[in-house]
């Protein structure tokens, strides 16, 4: 086996060592009708050029080669080459979480970095090392929203992403926190007057998306204004981290629950992916996950260590802030070297082409559709409303090795044929004029046939 | 250092300063270019109004070359399994194979859209099936969830369904009990679930008391969370024994599979009595730690568990493609978005292709030879609590070295001095000062002479000067960090 470094004669030498004759003894703690007599039905050992051609056969059966307008929390944006060749350096991809810190100086300075440009970008004072994803982390933030007000229930708007909304409904439905759902309004917005009346005094906390699910952007500070005056927090969940390179942050929340997929992560069917928290500096005790903080070291030069550690189960146990131990520590190192790649500037001009490629999409396929949420900006996501069924669409899209907007059906069955197209920096003129051109035929043939109907019945 | 104690591991290296990424910046420098814009530009301000950000603070500006130099001096800084062995207690810190990575990158599994249509996710689908047979056969187990995103969020998943399937009885009872050797991610997760935790106390072999645990057992409890081999490295020997105490009184079996390293091929949790159990992808199959994460903690039950499996689960459809099934009344929902990490469950499966049915066998033989030769290489010199055997672990204390006023952690410290990443200190919990040692199947025979000689020659230290070892690390860029200054006023960002 080419990963075990033993010849025969060490492990000889080794067991003389022990004083055993065979491995076996080892194993003789396992009482004997437990212990496994046979080979596993596994697969048998492969050669790495076996290995390589098996997984490159699965990905040509996996959507390779096509392009897609998909979004809906996981979006295709560029990845600078630095960030593979960077995140794979041994020191970074085989350490383990830095808690020797005179060991793990490189980590935890990376770290520290993602915590400050995390805190810049989404307006808050603080941010933590990274939580599991988007969705995880808007759980999180409702039970830490919970403990923070001693309130013990929950609302939530209908736009936040569906599967996040599922996953907070599992989190919350054995920490005893009733959860009440806001619906949105024809401009795709949370309903400001259905809010008014669900926020109570037992609400810990307002739990918003923006962009929200429909790509259509929140308005943050009205929200925040209900969910304060009655002492409740906002959350505001960030799907899109890219809108926040030309959005104002959400500055007025009190807890950030954001993906950062988009930051430099591959698409990797769903995960793993980057969730992180960042809230306001007076919440941190209660905050989840690890955090790396600035320290000094006996002869008085700057370091960085995990700190605030008495939040976590290692040392709380069962009274910690969270059960989470093992985080997203290198895919966060892939968000932080694709902040630094874009910085100040870049993440603002990257933005801006994706603003203006939606913009573009959106204008060409209302000539030929409805447009929703048209009310209100958004930024790379929208949905369009056709008169045929989405699924059909995009089955004959396929042929042209172009995957379609996501069909809401599923989630919004009130909007009928609708689905959520999205636009990134990637998306070509040519694509998007092709795409128009599939669904503007879909509309004509809809139409056509429409007409022909009386006909038929005449005759 | 006197040369006696010099170690032949490790020696002194030039180690580049590097400040904060935002001390580089000046405005002007980029390290990116987007390409010409082939739709018409917009005007921000018209479509965004007062929702336009005009600036985003102290990002920084910087160039390409000073970010390769940046982050690769950094990466100087951490030790690495790449590095050498890496002998974390319970976190099996094992190579990570390259190939993982090299496929991991293929194009359609690395762009893979999560809502693509089943009918072009047909390889992602695969893999996910092909990998649950394998973790099934592995564990003896009758149905999977590949979802959880790490091993804490498996035992709360597993836990879910603890709850669901008793309250499907009628009654979600009230509590779990838990050995006091766990990990402390098992009673932050019953909490999570809304179970009081009670503690069951281990006996003096560090295995779970049995009559403790009958005396303990009653309707009330909902499942026992043990984990097998324990965080001591010793396997429950009267495992069959627990499951049954447990069944009689209709509580469920949990098994924390942090150490499943030791078991893989020689026996399977499903035969001894084990109704739910979670693995950690990057403990036992390899994929990467990453400086603490992604893992990946996917979640095997009995058959009476199935039912509330997270949404969706994997299924082979009529026409012999493969499918997500969604509608499943009884599960305990999703416990997270999309399928779960998996870039993860890629390197896990490439992992076992690599090894084979006989692969896998010698690996655990490796991981249980090495704990045992160091075990034996280090007993006359620390202090070994439990003379209980050994499986893929081995925990000493401190307790002749704290007899000089050395402890676990001070010992551990001059362990980085000879170029070896500390074990883990002061856990379990059941044992004081404890230093506890896994060196997984990736340690070469030479490797673990060196960190025995290493091991001895500080206890030699401790002896002669006692202070000498206090005061370590003394070769690394920074001495000891005033950890108590950065929790009572935390500085958590950098400030212009």
């Amino acid at each position: 086996m080419r990963y075990l470094p033993k010849s025969p004669a060490d492990r000889a030498a080794m067991l003389e060592a022990i004083g055993i004759r065979s491995v076996d003894e080892l194993f003789s703690p396992i009482p004997a009708e437990y212990r496994l007599a046979r080979d596993l039905a596994v697969p048998r050992q492969m050669a790495e050029s076996e290995i390589v051609d098996w997984f490159k056969q699965r990905g040509k059966e996996n959507g390779e080669g096509y392009t897609s307008f998909l979004g809906a929390g996981a979006y295709f944006h560029y990845r600078p080459v630095v960030i593979d060749a960077l995140v794979q350096r041994g020191e970074f991809l085989t350490s383990y979480t830095p808690y020797q810190a005179e060991f793990a100086q490189g980590t935890l300075q990376a770290i520290f970095e993602f915590q400050t440009m995390i805190s810049e970008l989404t307006g808050m004072d603080l941010a933590n090392a990274s939580m599991y994803d988007g969705s995880t982390g808007a759980a999180e933030a409702v039970m830490m929203a919970v403990r923070i007000t001693g309130r013990d229930s929950a609302v939530i708007a209908r736009n936040v992403h569906p599967e996040y909304r599922e996953v907070i409904n599992t989190y919350a439905t054995h920490q005893e926190i009733p959860l009440k759902t806001v619906s949105f309004t024809d401009s795709g917005q949370i309903n400001l007057k259905d809010l008014e009346k669900a926020v109570g005094d037992d609400t810990a906390c307002v739990l918003i998306q923006s962009p929200n699910f429909f790509g259509t952007i929140e308005d943050v500070e009205a929200i925040a204004d209900i969910a304060h005056k009655r002492g409740a927090l906002l959350i505001v969940s960030i799907a899109e981290a890219v809108s926040l390179g030309i959005v104002e942050p959400p500055r007025s929340a009190d807890i950030v629950a954001m993906e950062a997929q988009s930051f430099g992560v591959p698409l990797g069917f769903g995960g793993p992916y980057c969730g992180v928290l960042a809230t306001k500096e007076k919440f941190v005790r209660q905050m989840p996950g690890r955090l790396a903080g600035q320290t000094v070291d006996k002869n008085g030069k700057r370091g960085f260590v995990l700190t605030l550690a008495t939040r976590e189960q290692h040392i709380r146990r069962e009274k910690a802030t969270s059960n989470i131990c093992t985080n997203q520590a290198l895919v966060a190192l892939m968000v932080n070297i694709f902040m630094t790649v874009y910085g100040k500037v870049g993440l603002r001009e990257l933005a801006k082409q994706n603003l203006a490629k939606t913009a573009y999409a959106a204008d060409q396929f209302s000539k030929h559709a409805q447009v929703l949420f048209a009310g209100a900006p958004r930024f790379n996501e929208f949905v369009v409303r056709t008169s045929e069924d989405p699924y059909a669409i995009n089955s004959r899209l396929l042929g042209h090795k172009i995957v379609g907007g996501l069909p809401l059906k599923k989630f919004y069955p009130e909007l009928g044929h609708a689905a959520l197209w999205c636009c990134t920096e990637l998306t070509t003129r040519s694509m998007i004029d092709t795409a128009v051109g599939l669904v503007a035929e879909s509309e004509r043939s809809v139409r056509s046939m429409k007409d022909a109907e009386p006909e038929e019945v005449a005759r | 250092m006197t040369t006696k104690h010099m170690t032949r591991k490790a020696t002194r290296h030039i180690s580049q300063n590097e400040g904060l990424i935002f001390e580089k910046s000046s405005p002007g420098k980029a390290a990116w270019k987007l390409p010409p814009l082939d739709v018409p530009e917009v005007d921000t301000a018209k479509l965004l109004g007062r929702q336009e950000r005009e600036d985003l603070g102290d990002m920084p500006e910087v160039s390409e070359i000073e970010i390769i130099r940046h982050f690769t001096r950094l990466s100087t800084w951490n030790y690495a399994i790449d590095l050498g062995m890496y002998p974390l207690g319970s976190c099996t810190m094992k190579y990570n194979p390259r190939v993982n990575e090299f496929v991991a990158r293929v194009e359609g599994l690395a762009n893979g859209h999560p809502y693509q249509a089943e009918k072009i996710s047909q390889g992602a689908l695969r893999i996910m099936q092909t990998l649950s047979d394998c973790l099934l056969e592995i564990t003896g187990m009758d149905a999977i969830t590949l979802q959880p995103a790490a091993g804490a969020h498996g035992e709360l998943t597993g836990l879910l369904m603890v709850r669901a399937y008793h309250e499907s009885k009628g009654n979600a009872r009230k509590k779990i009990l838990i050995p006091d050797s766990a990990h402390g991610t098992n009673p932050a997760t019953a909490a999570t679930v809304g179970y009081a935790v009670e503690n069951l106390k281990s006996n003096d072999r560090g295995m779970v008391d049995v009559a403790a645990l009958a005396a303990q057992m009653n309707e009330d409890v909902a499942a026992l969370m043990v984990t097998n081999p324990n965080t001591l490295g010793v396997f429950e020997q009267e495992i069959h024994k627990i499951a049954d105490l447990m069944h009689d009184k209709g509580g469920l079996l949990y098994m924390d599979g942090a150490n499943m390293n030791a078991l893989v091929a020689k026996t399977r949790p499903g035969d001894f009595g084990v109704d739910v159990m979670h693995l950690n992808l990057h403990k036992t199959f390899s994929t990467p730690h990453g400086g603490g994460g992604p893992g990946s903690g996917p979640v095997a039950v009995k058959k009476i568990l199935a039912p509330f499996l997270p949404t969706p689960v994997v299924i082979t459809k009529p026409d012999g493609t493969l499918g997500f099934e969604y509608n499943r009344p009884q599960s305990v929902g999703r416990v997270r978005a999309f399928y779960g990490n998996f870039g993860m469950f890629i390197r896990a499966l490439a992992y076992i292709f690599a090894n084979g049915p006989d692969g896998l066998r010698q690996t655990t033989e490796d991981a249980v030879l090495n704990a045992n030769y160091i075990r034996k290489g280090l007993e006359s010199v620390y202090d070994l609590p439990y003379s209980t055997p050994s499986m893929h672990e081995v925990v000493f204390s401190d307790k002749v070295q704290s007899k000089k006023g050395v402890k676990t952690m001070d010992l551990a410290k001059r362990l980085i001095d000879y170029g070896f990443h500390p074990y883990t200190t002061a856990f379990p919990l059941i044992v004081a000062g404890a230093l506890m040692i896994e060196p997984t199947e990736s340690e070469p025979k030479e490797e673990l002479d060196l960190f025995i000689e290493a091991m001895k020659s500080i206890a030699e230290e401790v002896e002669e000067d006692p202070q000498f070892v206090l005061d370590a690390p003394h070769n690394t860029r920074i001495s000891r960090l005033d950890e108590t200054a950065a929790a009572r006023k935390p500085v958590l960002r950098w400030k212009p």
